[in-house]
């Protein structure tokens, strides 16, 4: 079943590589099978069992066995809401492509369906070397997208987005093979039971932080991400910052916490310090472009901050709110993104002040940013509004003061997205060009509407998508308390 | 007094016999044949090969000459992986032969007689032996290189691939009587059994190291890297190719005899030696190669990475390091040729070597830039790709071996060294393609290699269990 939803996306880029030829034909191919492995992950939501913690849909193949290496895949409460809003997005990506992209479409939807296969692979994997395989294979399909059908800088942009990404990763291999030696398994259950030595998990931890932090990405190492995003097309913007993001996340989750306790305990001022400094720093920084991509990029680094601050609360709160927290920024900052291509299509700049008084042609459009900005500042009925405030008390609990400075970066929030808001969408009407600009199309308000749903579904009933990882984040608080300090170790440490 | 016969056992050198044999056929052939004869006897050539393969695959251990010559798995393993190097790169120098207008033979039979140097090193069970190997190996590839008698960058490419390939010999040569002159033996065995009775003389610290620099010369490993660029980017691409893979995995089977078998009791005084040699070849490899504008100059540099990497494994000194060894040549035999196929094709349709020719070639020749991408991410290291799996391994050995600061110098220059790699995937797919369309149809043997080393890109990089495995048996032999 999981290797169904994995590997569904790539079949359907092999057709469209040896069967399909003509554009529209592959548009509807690619959005089919997208559809359909969106479908078929709701099968995994509706054989899930949410009142355990135990990995689900368990498969697994010998691969590499005299290493302990196999192909196995399983998802959990916290890996499971990460496959569905990967299948979830992805098609709307496609949709919101659909017009935009008019060269080499082909090659776009087949990179855009490996790419799906990648992500959904790396939050299914469960053997720490499967994990690394698809973690940089994702790599190959990304640095093409942003760099064929990327802005005009995309070329610098997708080489730094490749090579920082890389550079961090080939640590976090060198952490995963120690680790793998030491244990003589890389099955990550397996290795979440390993009696570690202290020093032997804080270098580990520091090895796989590497590639984690670049991929949230956390202060200083964020500097890829406006570049990507800027230069990306509207679609790569959605699945970076809705999805990619994630993926270091995730990695802190699945990884560093369960495996490495007390490293990871060790380290919780470092994560801390830095997650603090993106909240308010680059929520100042956003606060002063004149790009709106570039906006909401250092504002997903922003909401990244807190949610890295979540998850090392190291409490129920701060967890299950940095895990919503995510769904949210995926649909919010999707949406955001989303919403800049529908300007950007029309005008083909992004620059905040040429724009003003677009609510007065575009009053449809107007409406649907507004939501999307209020959720993004996290105004109480969005969904945003219940993470945030499950992280900040969260934090609160761990650590007054640092929950009071990320407090803060809530009003820088609420300054940057309103001041941008109201140059673009009021005021009188800029200048000709805005007088040009047509409202939403059907196809564009199809694809705002599932996520306008999830927006306020979230935002006053958030009790299924809570309950859906409650069991997972309580196993895993287990986990990350024991001091599970022990003999296991490796020769230089 | 009974004249005492050494052992001499044919048998045991019948694929040495059979490419020797063949080799002195297609001269005659090339000198009485017929018109247009080049693209036959290439075939003939490859048959040869193909037969040697299956004596060698069919025969069993054995020695002969007293030690002098052996037929065990590594040798057998590292002939087969020098016979698909000389099939692939004959078979795609077929097309660029046409092109030239070349008819004549002795492109092949210095090809063979390479071919047969290099089968005579990876069996070498003495010095002498493996020195005689080494020079038919590397004589007949100073002519290859100098092959565009017309062309003065292939002139100069074989004249200093000569000047300093017969230094590198040198080297060798003085390291060996030094070797000779303090343990009394030329042969591997003999030599180990005097060294571990303690006759270790800094004579012979400083033979060992003379032997090892001669033969880091030959896989162009840093410091004696200083040939590669210029001799690959002078020397006619398909000879470049087989200069990439032949030597390299004939100079690597010597370096595991040498080091494993004739000096294993002076591994204190080896090892870290040739550490340092694999950090430089792994810094070399990644940083100078970005400076590159000319694509074969910056396979050579590449190549001298991949060789840091080899030694890498080489250094863990364990059974995973060796096992590593032998899986990263095969893998970086079937890259090296996928890339140099890709080069050549383009070649025959008047592409330059320069990496600004590669402008936009995904729009021109999708299929072609897919599978250069292909092996260019498998070089860099990416998954899912063949190239991955050999760093993987080499890495696993070199942690496990508790070298942990070379692993983590190996992966930081593996990430720096994927810029280059990038860099063409950039070029062909992101840059606006320069003027002008293809013609040309794909030849059957540029598709066929293309397509061979294009799926075991993608096979290995999967499915490496068998690859492993043969591996894992090739090296018993040092354990």
């Amino acid at each position: 079943m999981l290797s169904l939803v994995t590997f569904l996306p790539l079949v359907g880029a092999l057709v469209i590589l040896l069967a399909i030829r003509s554009d529209g034909a592959a548009r509807t191919t690619a959005l089919g099978v997208s559809l359909l492995t969106f479908v078929i992950s709701l099968g995994l939501l509706n054989g899930f069992d949410t009142s355990t913690a135990r990995f689900q849909f368990l498969e697994e193949v010998e691969w590499l066995p005299e290493y302990g290496i196999a192909y196995r895949m399983g998802v959990d409460g916290i890996s499971l809401p990460f496959v569905l809003l990967t299948t979830f997005l992805t098609p709307i990506c496609l949709l919101a492509s659909w017009e935009s992209v008019q060269k080499r479409v082909r090659e776009y939807l087949m990179a855009f369906l490996a790419l799906e296969s990648f992500v959904v692979g790396v939050f299914c994997a469960l053997d720490f070397i499967l994990f690394y395989v698809l973690w940089e294979a994702m790599l190959i399909p990304m640095f093409l997208i942003i760099g064929v059908w990327g802005g005009p800088n995309r070329v610098y942009a997708a080489l730094k987005f490749f090579l920082y990404t890389l550079a961090g990763s080939v640590l976090m291999l060198v952490a995963i093979l120690s680790l793998g030696y030491a244990g003589h398994t890389f099955s990550v259950p397996a290795l979440m039971a390993l009696p570690l030595s202290f020093s032997f998990q804080v270098w580990l931890f520091l090895g796989l932080f590497a590639s984690f932090a670049v991929k949230v990405p956390m202060w200083p190492v964020h500097t890829w991400l406006p570049d990507a995003h800027v230069e990306a097309p509207t679609a790569g913007s959605v699945i970076l910052a809705g999805i990619l993001l994630k993926m270091g996340a995730y990695g802190f989750l699945r990884f560093s916490l369960p495996i490495l306790p007390d490293a990871s305990r060790f380290f919780i001022p470092l994560i801390f310090g830095l997650s603090l400094v993106a909240v308010v720093y680059t929520a100042l920084v956003a606060l002063m472009q004149k790009d709106l991509k570039k906006l909401v990029a250092y504002s997903s680094v922003s909401h990244m901050g807190f949610v890295t601050i979540g998850i090392f609360a190291l409490n129920q709160q701060g967890l299950e709110g940095s895990l919503l927290q995510m769904i949210n920024h995926g649909i919010v900052a999707g949406a955001l993104f989303l919403a800049v291509g529908v300007i950007y299509d029309r005008m083909h700049t992004r620059e905040i002040a040429r724009f003003g008084g677009v609510a007065h042609v575009m009053p449809v459009y107007a409406v649907i940013f507004m939501i999307f900005t209020m959720a993004s500042v996290g105004l109480p009925g969005t969904n945003s509004f219940v993470g945030e405030i499950l992280i900040l008390l969260g934090a609160f609990l761990a650590n007054k003061a640092v929950a009071m400075v990320a407090a803060t970066g809530l009003v820088f929030g609420a300054a940057y997205m309103l001041w941008m808001f109201k140059r673009v969408v009021f005021g009188p009407i800029g200048n000709d060009e805005v007088r040009a600009m047509k409202d939403l199309s059907a196809r564009e308000v199809a694809l705002f509407l599932p996520l306008l749903v999830l927006v306020f579904w979230i935002g006053f009933y958030p009790g299924p998508f809570l309950n859906l990882f409650h069991a997972s984040v309580e196993h895993l608080l287990t986990q990350a308390a024991v001091v599970k300090t022990g003999a296991v170790t490796l020769a230089p440490f | 007094m009974p004249v005492q016969m050494p052992d001499i056992n044919l048998v045991t050198m019948l694929p040495e016999i059979l490419i020797a044999i063949l080799g002195l056929v297609v001269l005659l052939k090339s000198a009485w044949g017929d018109e247009n004869r080049g693209g036959k006897l290439v075939l003939m050539a490859i048959a040869g090969v193909a037969a040697a393969a299956a004596i060698t695959l069919g025969s069993g251990n054995g020695s002969s000459f007293g030690g002098f010559f052996i037929n065990d798995p590594f040798a057998r393993a590292m002939k087969l992986l020098m016979f698909l190097a000389t099939a692939l790169v004959l078979f795609m120098s077929m097309a660029f032969m046409k092109r030239n207008k070349y008819d004549g033979g002795e492109y092949q039979v210095l090809t063979l007689m390479a071919l047969l140097g290099g089968m005579i090193m990876a069996s070498a069970g003495d010095f002498i032996v493996l020195y005689l190997g080494l020079e038919l190996m590397s004589l007949s590839i100073y002519v290859l290189a100098a092959w565009n008698r017309d062309d003065v960058r292939s002139n100069e490419a074989g004249l200093k691939y000569f000047v300093l390939g017969s230094m590198a010999s040198g080297f060798l040569l003085y390291g060996i009587t030094l070797i000779y002159g303090t343990t009394g033996t030329t042969v591997f065995t003999g030599v180990a059994t005097a060294l571990g009775h303690g006759h270790v003389t800094s004579a012979t610290v400083l033979g060992v190291v003379l032997v090892l620099a001669g033969l880091s010369f030959k896989v162009a490993a840093a410091p004696f890297h200083m040939w590669a660029p210029d001799v690959y980017e002078g020397a006619p691409t398909s000879v470049t190719a087989f200069m990439a893979v032949l030597p390299k995995v004939a100079a690597f089977a010597a370096i595991f005899r040498v080091l494993l078998i004739a000096f294993p009791s002076l591994h204190s005084h080896w090892n870290p030696l040739l550490q340092l040699v694999a950090l430089f070849s792994l810094a070399v490899g990644a940083i100078a190669a970005i400076a590159q504008t000319n694509i074969k100059r910056m396979l050579a540099y590449s190549s001298i990475g991949h060789v840091g990497f080899i030694l890498l494994g080489l250094t863990a000194h364990s059974g995973l390091g060796y096992q590593s060894v032998v899986a990263y040549l095969a893998i970086y035999i079937f890259t090296n040729v996928g890339a140099f196929a890709v080069i050549l094709l383009l070649n025959r349709e008047g592409v330059g070597d320069e990496v600004a020719d590669y402008k936009g070639l995904a729009h021109k020749r999708p299929m072609v830039a897919f599978l250069m991408a292909l092996f260019m991410f498998s070089m860099a290291g990416i998954p899912p790709l063949a190239g991955f799996m050999g760093k993987l391994y080499v890495f696993m050995a070199a942690i496990q071996s508790g070298m942990m600061a070379l692993a983590i110098a190996g992966v930081l220059f593996s990430a720096i060294g994927a810029f280059y790699y990038l860099r063409i995937v950039k070029v062909m797919y992101f840059d606006q393609p320069a003027e002008g369309a293809f013609a040309m149809p794909l030849d059957l043997p540029a598709r066929a290699i293309l397509a061979v080393t294009g799926v075991i890109m993608l096979f290995w990089g999967l499915f490496p269990g068998s690859l492993l495995a043969w591996s894992a048996a090739s090296i018993k032999v040092f354990l």
